[in-house]
């Protein structure tokens, strides 16, 4: 399987009347993306905004982050089995806006959401500071249940990106990235030395707002499947969930998810990076047995020397990170794992909400109880107030001048699971 | 008055030069002078800070005699208000590290002030105070005390001036067991894949995260007569009344709360809801007590199945609470439920 990502380097985006991009400068047709947007009659309304890197902007509650492409050659275009037909990911040309991200906003049932600060202390803590957001804040008509309306908020986040991403189909790419790796036979016969590596990543898949779709199937449906990694960079994998904002993988990191690019760096150098293996988190103890013993039963199949296991969320997941962890190592199958901690406000508390003496390579990605304080916003995108309600937030956590504080828990991909950003702990 | 921060020093009687083993069972003074290796360590602090007097005690009595010698010392601290308190260092002298430790702990618990003292890694007083003080990692002999003093008193003034304490290496310090929050060059990514090299090589490699180690809980005896019994439900799944009054978090939770159910035979919506953010709220929105059952509960008691429902119900939200808080809220709980007389509970996750 053989991808091309044509990166558009994005330096800035404006609001205007038609949908291009000229020297690095994106221009969005607000009005075309309104009515686009509206043609789903469950829309009441939808407001439209731009928050550049540096400027003195506050977004939030943000539901998802997602990055603007169109495919130019090879598939289909869009989120095949969401907003396209079904189709094959992971092949031909796809043309990416780099540098920009749509942003949802706006309440659904009230405590799961983030914050990105543009500027200053907040800033250091989202990898979501560093691209050009284009906001979209949406409402919808009286009587919509809300597992609709999250529905209706994902499905036209992802129908924004797709109508500005088509303003990179005629532009000659800044960079292009190549992405191929052949058949596990293919790619064992060429390189018969290098360790066998396979990529675990466990999804959220717990019910409304904590959800994650392959090619438009509820993962929570699945038995553990395995990817080609070429599909999730070409946007196989759709984020439904925003719990906690901290260490959900918003649709732009599985897009661009860190774990696939670092692995495909090494592949045919150190490893031979075999695929993906896409894990479910159930909340059942049935379900965690099955799904560990399952994904652990596919890297055995493929052989695998080795197995990076990524978790998304705390807790819970927790358990199911370990089970995989222990089953891989009593199989001779070395693991490294990533997640995060819940060390507690003081950082004094042990961090895990399960423990196994077989997990020895471990990366952290940060306390999602680490407290910041961050200066008053010059200008809100959503309701700042809604600090008080989600999670990792409190109430009185926004002071009358604007300074408020919260928990990395809030910040949008600080603590990723999938090391997509910079945190991590250490001992103190 | 003086702009420098000030600083209350505790020596034993050997570095209070009163004596040696002979002398270890003299009782508790305080001089308003420098004594001992305060001396040394208040020329380090550059004039920033000034030792303001010092604690003497001989190592015997403080051992056999903990509570007067902590009440002695404790009025002391009260009465001097220091900015910052100091003790030792103890390199590896078992007693003199207990006494340190135990003072150390007793000033930061009761005070809030910032304690530093001087330990070898192997004092018996460490484990006592590493998470309260800063203990400065010392010789196992007082040889050592030419190189603690320096890192002593730089500790010391960074901790008066609110200044960013660095990483144990860098200050010299135990590591107190905190999990401090870093932003670092490579990605998580990286340092997965770099990790899983040097692991798949062969090579040294360092986890980021050590596991931790679980305290297993012996469980109660079984209840003999269940209807004789009086059952408290208790939930971790963000059960709260209507508008939420002691603000409960909706995740990383640092409260409790208890309420009143003693006139009700449900959690029925829209009296009660839930402000957990951890798992899709819209069945326990409609239904209260899918989460915290206490309908089925009020059945029982009235068919006689259990003796009585607990007249309070309990309830936090364990989406990303700390394990640390999590002891805490459980242990008053417990407190409250025992004192209540309560012989079993129903605890429901989420």
């Amino acid at each position: 399987m053989k991808l091309e990502i044509g990166r558009i380097f994005i330096k800035d985006i404006q609001l205007g009347s038609e949908t291009s991009v000229k020297s690095g400068v994106l221009t969005v047709d607000e009005s075309g993306l309104i009515a686009k947007l509206k043609e789903d009659e469950r829309i009441k309304d939808v407001k439209i905004d731009v928050a550049r890197p540096g400027e003195k902007v506050r977004i939030i509650p943000v539901k998802d982050v997602i990055e603007p492409r169109v495919k130019i050659e090879g598939g289909l275009n869009g989120f095949p089995g969401v907003t396209a037909k079904p189709a094959q990911c992971g092949e031909g040309r796809t043309q990416v806006l780099y540098g920009a991200a749509v942003v949802t906003v706006g309440d659904i049932v009230g405590f799961q959401e983030g914050v990105i600060d543009m500027w200053g202390e907040g800033a250091k803590w989202t990898p979501f500071s560093q691209t050009y957001n284009l906001t979209v804040d949406i409402n919808v008509i009286d009587g919509i249940d809300p597992h609709t309306h999250e529905e209706i908020v994902r499905i036209a986040g992802l129908r924004a990106a797709e109508f500005i991403g088509q303003a990179g189909k005629d532009v000659t790419p800044d960079e292009v990235l190549t992405f191929e790796i052949g058949s596990v036979f293919e790619e064992t016969a060429k390189y018969p030395n290098l360790p066998k590596v396979l990529y675990a990543e466990m999804m959220i898949t717990q019910g409304l707002l904590h959800d994650t779709y392959i090619y438009g199937v509820n993962a929570q449906t699945i038995l553990p499947a395995v990817l080609h990694p070429n599909e999730e960079l070409d946007s196989a994998v759709i984020s439904g969930n925003c719990v906690a904002a901290c260490d959900k993988i918003t649709t732009y990191q599985h897009q661009n998810n860190s774990v696939i690019l670092d692995l495909y760096a090494e592949h045919g150098k150190e490893i031979n990076f075999m695929g993906c293996i896409m894990a479910p988190e159930h909340t059942t103890l049935a379900g965690k047995f099955r799904v560990s013993d399952y994904t652990v039963k596919l890297a055995k199949l493929l052989g695998a020397d080795a197995v990076v296991v990524s978790e998304e969320g705390y807790g819970n997941p927790d358990s199911d990170l370990l089970m995989i962890c222990k089953k891989c190592e009593k199989a001779g199958i070395k693991t490294v794992l990533i997640t995060d901690e819940c060390a507690g406000r003081d950082g004094m508390s042990q961090p895990l909400a399960d423990t196994a003496v077989e997990a020895v390579a471990v990366v952290s990605t940060g306390n999602v109880s680490h407290v910041i304080t961050v200066e008053p916003a010059e200008k809100v995108i959503g309701k700042a107030e809604s600090i008080a309600v989600l999670a990792g937030g409190w109430d009185g956590a926004l002071a009358e001048d604007g300074t408020f504080q919260c928990e990395l828990n809030a910040v949008i991909g600080s603590t990723s699971e999938i090391g997509f950003h910079n945190v991590t702990c250490r001992l103190y | 008055m003086s702009d420098k921060f000030k600083v209350l020093y505790y020596v034993n009687q050997f570095f209070g030069q009163i004596g040696g083993e002979d002398k270890a069972g003299i009782e508790p003074e305080f001089r308003k002078e420098k004594v001992g290796p305060a001396i040394g360590f208040e020329s380090k602090l550059k004039s920033e800070g000034e030792v303001i007097g010092t604690l003497i005690c001989g190592d015997n009595y403080f051992n056999e005699h903990k509570e007067e010698s902590l009440s002695f010392v404790m009025d002391v601290i009260k009465k001097e208000a220091p900015d910052i308190f100091v003790a030792g260092p103890a390199f590896n002298a078992g007693r003199y590290g207990v006494a340190c430790a135990e003072i150390c702990k007793a000033v930061a618990d009761e005070m809030g002030i910032p304690v530093v003292t001087g330990m070898y890694i192997e004092n018996p007083g460490l484990d006592t105070c590493r998470k309260e003080a800063y203990v400065i990692e010392t010789s196992d002999s007082a040889g050592g005390m030419r190189k603690a003093l320096p890192s002593m008193a730089k500790i010391t003034c960074k901790l008066a001036k609110g200044l960013e304490i660095g990483s144990p290496e860098e200050e010299g310090f135990i590591a107190r067991g905190m999990r401090k929050s870093l932003i670092v060059e490579k990605r998580g990514s990286l340092r997965a894949v770099e990790m899983l090299l040097k692991r798949l090589k062969g090579e040294e490699f360092e986890t980021e995260m050590p596991m931790p180690v679980f305290n297993i809980v012996e469980p109660a005896a079984a209840i003999k007569d269940l209807s004789k019994a009086t059952i408290a439900l208790c939930t971790s799944g963000g059960i709260v009344p209507a508008g939420n009054p002691d603000h409960i978090q909706s995740a990383s939770a640092q409260k409790w709360g208890k309420y009143d159910v003693s006139g009700r035979d449900a959690l029925n919506a829209p009296d009660f809801y839930t402000t957990h953010g951890g798992y899709d709220p819209v069945y326990a929105n409609e239904i209260p007590d899918r989460v915290a059952p206490l309908d089925i509960l009020k059945e029982f008691e009235k068919e006689g199945y259990i003796g009585k429902v607990n007249n309070y119900f309990y309830t936090t939200t364990g989406t990303g609470t700390s394990v640390a808080n999590a002891v805490k809220f459980g242990t008053e709980i417990g407190k409250e439920l025992k004192e209540a007389g309560v012989d079993g509970v129903i605890l429901t996750s989420t």
